[in-house]
Parts: C-alpha cells; structure tokens; sequence
C-alpha cells in the first residue's frame, strides 16, 4: 500500500479550481494504470486516491459540496436501486457520476416503445433488451469505478434480501403503490433508509423514510385501503420533466442518507406541481 | 357572511379538474371540516388521501379556520 500512495504522489498533476485554489488531480487513465499494476479494483484506487488527498479528475466539479472525505464515502457506499424506468433511469445515472460507487439494479423489465416519451434509457436502438442490463451499460460507460450488480427480475418478497444485502440505502423507483409497500417493508427489516418517490402527469412527491418512521402509510394511508395499485398516473401519464426531477431529487436524497447531510426529507414529503410550479415542502410526523 | 370562513384550496393532479372557482378564497360554512369539504366538491376520501393545511398533514375530521391553506393530493404510484 506504500507504494501505492507513493505511485498516487507521483502521478498527481498540480491544477487550479474555477475559485481560484489548488488542487491534486489525477487522470482516470492514470487511475486505470495503477488499478491494474496494483491489482485492486478502480474504486479502490480511486477511494485511495482520495484519501491521499488528490481528485480524480471526474468528480473535480463535486468540488467543494463535496470534501474529498465526502467523495471518499459516497465511492465507499452501496445504493440499491429497485426499478429502472423513469425514475430510475435518472437515479443510476445521476448516482454514477455523483461517484456512488456500488450500485445495485434491479428490474426485470425490457423497453418498450411508450417508454421512449421519459425513460432516459430508453433509445430506439435497445428496445426490447432488458432495462437492468441496458442500465449497467450506460454505467460504466460514464464512470468505470463504478461497481454494478445487475438483478434482471422484478423485485419481490422472496428475492428482496439477496437485491438488498450490504446495500446502505434504498431507492424506490416503482411504478405500483403495492410494490412500494413490499419494498418499503423489506427496507425496514433489513434496516435500511429508503428514500421513495412517485409521478403522475405534471407532478409528484418525494420522501425519505427511515425503519422507525410511519413512511409510505402517511402518503397513502394503510395498504388494505388503496382501491387500486396505480394512481393518478392512469389518467394522467407520466411526463419527462417530472419524472426525471423527482429522479434527481431522490438522487439528491442518496447523497443527504449517505453522507449524513442536514436538510433530508425524513417526515417530510416534497411536493412538486409542475402546472403551477409549486414546490412545497410538508410535515408527515 | 359571519356563518362562512374562508380557505386557499388547491387541489392538485387529477383533483385538479374539481376545482371550484376562486379557491384561494372559497367559502366553507364555519365549523366545517375537511372532510365536509370534499364531499361538497365531490372527492371520496379514496380519491382525496393525501390532506395537508398550512403545510402539516392533517385527517379528515380537521376542523377548518379562516385563511387555512388546504392541499388536497390522490394517490400517485407513476416512475
């Protein structure tokens, strides 16, 4: 490992932020070298570089929201992600380049042509492939540190814990109220934040429940209660902004659970009405 | 009037089509609660689950004041 960290000092290139201070960088090629010299995965290496004190370069512009401890924890992190249409989609990716550096997929879906008005995924060109697969493609093509576990079924009871083991965080991108439910269940007896958001039409909310917390039966009252498993979304759809918004505020949410961020949505559910713009913030405890 | 209070409703996705005309300003007999008003407007309790006012969820037999801000949500499950 000493001749790692030395490798790291050596290969470091001095560069400036936009702010003006200084920085230690190091190139993602040069990160690859000493991944495969030193036999270690690259998000080793990448953790490594940054406990070091230098930045691989991609995460530069993660720089200073992020301090390099941060950057460090959020490559050390594993996020199950459980559907992987629209939002999904944008959750993966945007965990990806955020530089969380396990990921977990699971869908057991393939894309469709009315995929294509709002999954970022979905391209003409892989229709009819499976969306899990598609999904872990994309991933390493935008950063390669990244580790991704790939589970091309459809998540339920009996596969839950195998999809959610040594995961820190879980991310609900379901498309039924019912699924929610199951998967919110196994979060909590695996005990696991998990951060849940849903769209219909123009709009949609977002909310972060931990094991402890009343969480989805506060947005939808008792499971037994719902006369149906969809909502508002069969007659309204679901459009691109708002799919893709609620799918980076749950991002965002990753980000908060991981790195124990003030300001998260724990009791508290987002609203979004993109009609109207309302952006509300409201008290679930 | 005295026997009217006065609430900003807002009624949102599919909701949205019930809304009543001027409802920032719309009249509930005073005493009334959230759920009287929905049944005025047409909503069961099944499409209307989601009851907030002034930013905090409340149920359905919350009784209304003049100038609460009543936010009304259905169920939504879209991704």
């Amino acid at each position: 490992m000493d001749n790692l960290v030395a490798a790291i000092k050596k290969e470091a290139v001095s560069a400036t932020l936009p702010d003006g201070s200084p920085v230690e960088t190091i190139t993602a090629s040069r990160a690859e070298r000493l991944a495969e010299e030193f036999g270690l995965s690259l998000r080793r290496v990448e953790i490594k570089i940054l406990e070091n004190g230098v930045v691989p370069r991609r995460y530069l512009r993660n720089l200073k929201t992020f301090s390099l401890s941060d950057q460090a924890r959020l490559l050390e992190s594993k996020a199950a992600v459980i559907g992987l249409g629209g939002l999904g989609g944008m959750v993966a990716e945007t965990l990806a380049r955020l530089g969380v550096g396990q990921l977990v997929l699971v869908d057991g879906d393939r894309f469709e042509e009315h995929n294509l008005n709002r999954q970022l995924l979905a391209l003409h060109s892989n229709l009819g492939r499976p969306k899990a697969g598609e999904a872990a493609r994309r991933i390493r093509r935008i950063n390669s540190a990244v580790e991704v576990e790939v589970h091309g079924h459809f998540f339920g009871p009996e596969t839950a814990g195998t999809a959610l083991e040594g995961a820190r965080v879980v991310v609900d991108c379901l498309d039924a109220i019912d699924t929610r439910f199951l998967l919110e269940k196994a979060a909590k007896d695996c005990g696991l934040p998990l951060i849940s958001a849903a769209v219909a039409g123009f709009s949609g909310h977002v909310t972060t429940v931990f094991p402890s917390d009343e969480g989805l039966r506060s947005i939808y009252g008792p499971p037994d209660s719902l006369s149906a498993n969809r909502g508002a979304e069969t007659s309204l759809g679901c459009l691109a902004p708002a799919v893709s918004l609620l799918g980076c505020l749950e991002a965002t949410e990753v980000c908060k659970v991981l790195l124990g961020k003030t300001g998260n949505l724990r009791n508290k559910l987002l609203l979004v009405d993109l009609n109207d713009y309302t952006f509300q913030v409201l008290d679930l405890a | 009037m005295d026997d009217f209070i006065h609430i900003d409703l807002k009624l949102f996705a599919t909701l949205a089509d019930k809304t009543p005309p001027e409802a920032d300003r719309f009249p509930v007999p005073r005493g009334s609660t959230v759920g009287q008003v929905l049944e005025k407007l047409g909503m069961t309790p099944e499409t209307a689950k989601l009851i907030f006012v002034n930013g905090v969820r409340q149920p359905l037999d919350y009784r209304l004041h003049d100038g609460d801000r009543v936010g009304i949500f259905p169920p939504i499950g879209g991704g």
